[in-house]
This record gives C-alpha cells, structure tokens and sequence, in this order.
C-alpha cells in the first residue's frame, strides 16, 4: 500500500497536489573556480592534501568514506602520490598515515576479535560500527557516506562547499526545530516552520552543525586556515576521492581526441578522392 | 543476400569453400558489391553509426559483466570497484553508461530520417517493423541496464516502471509480482533483470541481421523516394559507402569521446550515485533522457491505466505507420504539406521530452498566472505535454491518413541519375537532390 503510494505521488498525485509541491528552492550554489575543472583540468596535489587533512580532523568524527583505502592516498594524481613510489603499498606517507589507525579484525591463531595497525591496503575505517550507532550519536541524523558525495550532488562541487560556507543565522520568524540548523542551500522546505511575513526564506535544515571555522584545522604548508580555505580544501579532496581516476581519463581523453580528429581528417580526405568522379 | 551475385572466388581455398559454405560470397553481396544509390545523404549513415554502438555496448558491457556483482548488497559498490580498481574499468564503464545515450542519439535520427523520407512504404514494412521491434529491445534493455547501479534512482525507477504493469486490470498485480520475483523491487528483480540485460543485446543483433537482410531484398530507400531504375543510379558499397559511413562514424565518435571523456556524468542523474535505499525516495524521480517523451506521455493522463495505455500506444503508432500514411509519394521532398506536419511531430516529441524532466505543476512561461482547466494549471507542465500528446497521435491518425489523399505533390524526378527540371517547372524548384551527399 505504502508502495503504491509512492507510485501514485510519482505518477498522478503531483496534478493535484498544488503548488505546495515546490513551494521553496535552495539557493543556487556560489560559483567557484576549481582547479581541476575544464578538460585541462588538474588536481592541485598540496591543496588535496590540505583537504585530506580537514577530512581527517573534522569530517572523519561522523562521516565514513568507505569506498576509499589508504593505497589510495598514494596512487598516481593522488594527494601522497610520490615518483620514488611507483606502487602506492610502498608510498612512506601513506604507510605512516595507515598505521596511526587501528583496525578491527580476527587473530587467525584463536578467532578472538583482535586491533592491528592498518596497512596502506585497509579501507578507511567508518566512524562508527554501524547505521543505528551513527543515528543515535547524530540526534537521528545518517552522516552521508562521502565516498562519492561530489558526483552523488547536482554541481557537486560548488554545492558541497555553498553547503559548507552557507550557514546564516536563521531570518526573523523562522523557528529552527531542535538539533539542525538552517541552510539556505539545503533542499528542503521550511514553510511548516516559518511564522514571518512574504516570501518562505529558501533551503532547508540539516543536523549537521556548522563543521568548519577559521583555524579550526592547521596546515602544514603555512596556508592560511579560514573558513573558506578549509572549505575549498576539503572539497578538493573530496572531488579527488570521488573519481580518483579523473586526471588520468582527461588526458587520455585528449590524445583519444587528436586521434581520432586525424583519423576522421583521413576519412574526409578519402572520401573526396574516391567520390570525385561520381556525379551525386 | 538477395539477387544476382557478382562474386567469383579467387583462389582455389576460396571455390573450395564457395561450393560447400558461400560464407565470402554472402560477406561480398553484401558489404562488397551491394548495389547502393549514390544520392543517399548524411542521414543515412546512421545505419553503420548504430551498428558501431550495438558493438560498443556488447563489448564493453562483457568486460562489465566479468566484474559487476548483481546482488543489492554489493552491486553499487561493485561498479565503483570496476571504475577505481580495475585496469581502464572507468573507461569501460564510461563508454558503457554514455554508449546507451549515444545509441539512443543514433536511433532517434534514424528514425526521424525513416519518417522523413519515408522508408517505412510498400516495399519495405517488414524492414521497418524490425526495426519498431529493435527499437523496443534497446528500450528494455537500457531500462534493465540503468537497474544494475542499484543507486537511487535505479531502484526507484524501477518500481515506477515495473508498477505500470499492475495498472491492467485482473493480471496486474500477478503480472507485476512475477517480473519482481517477489513482493517488491529486491534481489531477485536485480538478478533477472542482469540476466535480461545480457541476453537481449544478442537479440537485438538477430533482429538487426534479420533488419539487414529486409534492407537488402528492396536495397536502400533513397532522399528522393524513386525507386533504382537503372545500374547508372548505384555504386557499389564497397568502397563509396564505407569510406562514407566511416567518416560519419568517425565525426560521431568524436562525440562519443566528448562525453565519456569530459561529461561523462553530464547525461545521467547525480541521485544515482546514492546507493538505493527503498525508504528514502528522490523527491524528483525521473528516468533518463531517452525516455522522457513517453514518461511525459504517461503523466499527460490523470488516469494510471489510460497512461500506460497511451504509453505503449505511442509505439504502436510506429508500427502500424506503414498502412496509416496514404501518399503515394515516399520522400517529403516533394510533399511540402507533410514537411510542414513533419516539422511540428519533431518540435512535439522535443516539447514531450522537455516536459518529461520537468514537474508536472511546473509552470511553462516564468510567472504567468493563468487560469485552472480542469484539473490543473493552463500553464502547466501537464498542458503542454497534453497538447503535444494530442499532436503526437493526431499526426499518425489523423495528418498521415487524411494529407496523403488531399495534398497536391511536388513533381519528382524521373530517375535518380536525372531529377532534372521538368520543362514547364519553374527555376530551382527540384534543383537540390543532385547537390546532397
């Protein structure tokens, strides 16, 4: 029955639902400049890892990213990739940042649960053990795996640095309901909640509390830590581990592109020759 | 495949094998020798550009199948491994995933292009209704492919479609719990459906040699609709058409490339790199591009079942379209009534996939209030899909039938070689054919 509720609302229901259906939208996301945007475009290796490193002190609490490995870090156009190692198990920096983590696993010898420091082959380990633990440490919040969170997100990256940078002090008349916070680049709709004159303000709430803020996370680089830095950092590096295989496949993409404009070149010039005498 | 052959074996391996498999002799009737009219234009290379992306997407989606994993629990995670573990697995998967936009591309202007220039008339229905039936194939296909992700709106596009089944009256629901394997979309539907998904594209190449074979009884249709008259009006295949549909392959793959190599996300929905989750569904569910003409079609009705019946009426329309269309005259060219129709039929299948990705209570012009008409907003979403639907079908039933016994035809040419002027015709008016292709 619930199904076939769903059904309905998705087929026949919206013609008489009314304007309540899209009665609000989320701001559009700011416009930024990435590096590695455009088919040219490349990832900034010290801005990738100043943003594994706001991953790391500030995203890691709640957010798992399970999809990704430590050998990751040190694959070539990753933030640890090094030319001295070719295979990214051998990387020094990725070995030292694996071990810094206990993983979970089984002594082979008696079967006992046992932690052993990680290796550049472990996933990176999930917050919390499972999806009622990160609820009820998160006021019934799911933290969003963020393994593929920028291609999971229309305009990914800007959207998930406006989220970040975004946060404003709720406008007069809108009462934020206990443990979120409003966003206006939230989708969502708050006009339940909204007491105040003319138009219902745009977003959303989210239960994620503002997580970033001026020199909450230091660079080892000498970067200056603001808001907005660390926010463009982690997007980076969040970009990166979505599709670790970006870099590789635009470069490919452009020698795929020369050749196959020369080849198609060839083919026109055939095709003039060879149809010349034919009267078409 | 079909009339006199022109083939005489070389060697003596060759008259060996000729007299007890003509497999080179077949090869040579067809790809070789195959008479061909020398006027056919760009739009008829689409032909070769489709049988370029059959094979793309069987041997990429091999390589897929030997590391996907369709089981709910793994299946998403699964093609994330092929596209960050395995060796170019994101190209393979990319070139898969964008391949199916660009077949559908192809098709599409193929079949616009039969439409137009008429390659659906006696003699060649049987061509075209194979062709009606490849096109259903690729739909269930690609439908059953963009399930195998398993990401949102893999699941949620699936129950979507797979409950307009239950909309039959008596055997929907049975109808629907048996394509489910069960009680809902769940591991089962996912198992068949993997299973579906790689046995029809070896169907779809049956009917695309079966759709080969019916093109070469009559041979090619051509821009001015006359039939070959004379051995002056042909060229060989071999070498004028493949170094031509080359090209064209060419030039589209470069297309091809732009995608997968720059955009490869651009043609599908970010909500599906969420993995599925049937308590959680997308506020906006929307299939992909391809399909959105008829999924607007379908919304167009505020009643499920005459929905779903006008849905697949709209194909039907296809196949039956070769007794629907009275003219005479095959090629539009000289029918400037029906090019005129045939314009419109365009604009309204682009009108029905725009208002497919849209809400239905969207409004068409910015802030316009109008007035309600009987259920909804004049200037809505729903409208306008309506109106274009109504054109949809009103153009095979009504435009097709009716036009081709009122219309008064333009002059064609007496042959291929010759569409020259008649005498008393003014300057200019048939001067274009020769100049195409």
């Amino acid at each position: 029955m619930l199904r076939k509720g769903f059904i309905l609302a998705a087929l026949g229901l919206a013609f008489v639902a009314g304007p309540s259906f899209a009665a609000t939208h989320p701001e559009e996301p700011k416009g930024v400049h990435w590096s590695f945007e455009g088919p040219f475009g490349k990832f900034d290796q010290a801005q990738v890892q100043r943003g594994y490193k706001v991953y790391r002190e500030v995203c890691a609490a709640c957010h798992s990213m399970s999809l990704l490995s430590f050998r990751n870090l040190g694959e070539k156009n990753g933030p640890f990739f090094d030319d001295k190692y070719k295979n990214p198990n051998d990387n020094a920096y990725v070995k030292a940042i694996s071990k810094d983590y206990q993983i979970n696993d089984i002594d082979s010898e008696t079967g006992d649960v046992v932690q052993r420091p990680g290796t550049p082959a472990d996933r990176f380990p999930s917050p919390f053990p499972n999806e009622a633990a990160a609820r009820a440490s998160n006021g019934g919040a799911l933290p969003p795996d963020l393994s593929v969170i920028i291609k999971a997100r229309a305009q990914g990256p800007q959207y998930v640095y406006s989220i970040l940078t975004g946060y404003v002090a709720p406008p007069a008349g809108l009462e934020v309901p206990p443990n979120q916070h409003y966003n206006p680049y939230m989708p969502g709709d708050v006009s339940a909640f909204y007491k105040g004159k003319g138009h219902v303000p745009a977003g959303g709430f989210i239960a994620m509390a503002p997580p970033l803020e001026a020199n909450k996370v230091t660079f080892d680089d000498g970067t200056k830590s603001t808001l907005d830095q660390q926010a463009k950092d982690v997007v980076a590096f969040l970009a990166w581990a979505s599709e670790p295989k970006q870099t590789e496949r635009k470069q490919f993409g452009v020698a795929a592109m020369v050749y196959l404009l020369i080849f198609a070149g060839l083919l026109f010039v055939s095709y003039r020759r060879i149809w010349k005498n034919v009267a078409h | 495949m079909s009339g006199h052959s022109n083939y005489e074996p070389k060697t003596g391996f060759e008259r060996w094998l000729d007299t007890r498999l003509p497999i080179v002799r077949l090869a040579y009737d067809s790809v070789i020798d195959f008479p061909t009219p020398k006027n056919l234009n760009y739009w008829w290379t689409f032909g070769g550009i489709l049988a370029v992306c059959l094979g793309i997407q069987i041997v990429t989606g091999i390589v897929l199948a030997m590391h996907y994993v369709p089981h709910v629990d793994h299946a998403f995670n699964s093609v994330e491994r092929i596209m960050r573990d395995v060796n170019y697995g994101w190209l393979v998967r990319y070139m898969h995933s964008n391949g199916a936009s660009m077949f559908f591309i192809a098709v599409y202007i193929h079949m616009f292009r039969g439409l137009y220039y008429g390659s659906y008339k006696a003699p060649r229905e049987v061509l075209w209704i194979l062709g009606c039936v490849i096109y259903l194939l690729m739909m269930a296909t690609a439908f059953m492919g963009y399930v195998l992700p398993w990401g949102q709106m893999s699941f949620h596009g699936a129950v979507v479609i797979t409950n307009l089944f239950g909309a039959l009256p008596l055997v929907g629901e049975s109808i629907t719990t048996w394509l489910w394997g069960g009680f809902a979309v769940d591991n089962p539907t996912l198992n068949r459906f993997f299973s579906l998904h790689f046995l029809l594209p070896f169907m779809i190449a049956g009917v695309v040699i079966l759709h080969i074979w019916a093109l070469h009884v009559p041979g090619n249709g051509n821009p001015t609709g006359v039939n070959v008259k004379s051995k002056e009006d042909t060229v060989p295949f071999h070498p004028y058409y493949t170094v031509k549909d080359g090209f064209a392959i060419s030039v589209f793959l470069l297309m091809f490339a732009v995608f997968v190599f720059f955009q490869p996300n651009a043609l599908g929905d970010a909500v599906n790199y969420v993995p599925a989750n049937p308590l959680v569904t997308p506020a906006h569910i929307v299939p992909e591009w391809y399909f959105l003409p008829f999924y607007a079609i379908l919304r167009a009705v505020p009643d499920k079942l005459a929905g779903v019946l006008l849905m697949f009426g709209a194909i039907a329309m296809l196949f039956v379209l070769p007794w629907l269309d009275t003219s005479k005259v095959r090629s539009m060219r000289y029918r400037p009534t029906a090019k005129l129709y045939f314009g419109i039929f365009v604009l309204a299948c682009l009108v029905l996939g725009y208002c497919g990705g849209r809400l239905p209570d969207d409004h068409v012009i910015g802030n316009l209030s109008t007035f309600q008409l009987l259920d909804a907003d004049l200037n809505s979403m729903v409208w306008l899909s309506r109106i274009a639907t109504a054109y949809y079908f009103a153009y095979f039933l009504v435009v097709l039938p009716i036009l081709g016994l009122t219309e008064t035809p333009l002059p064609q040419p007496e042959s291929i070689s010759a569409p020259v002027l008649p005498a008393n015709a003014p300057a200019g008016a048939a001067a274009s054919p020769e100049k195409r292709g």
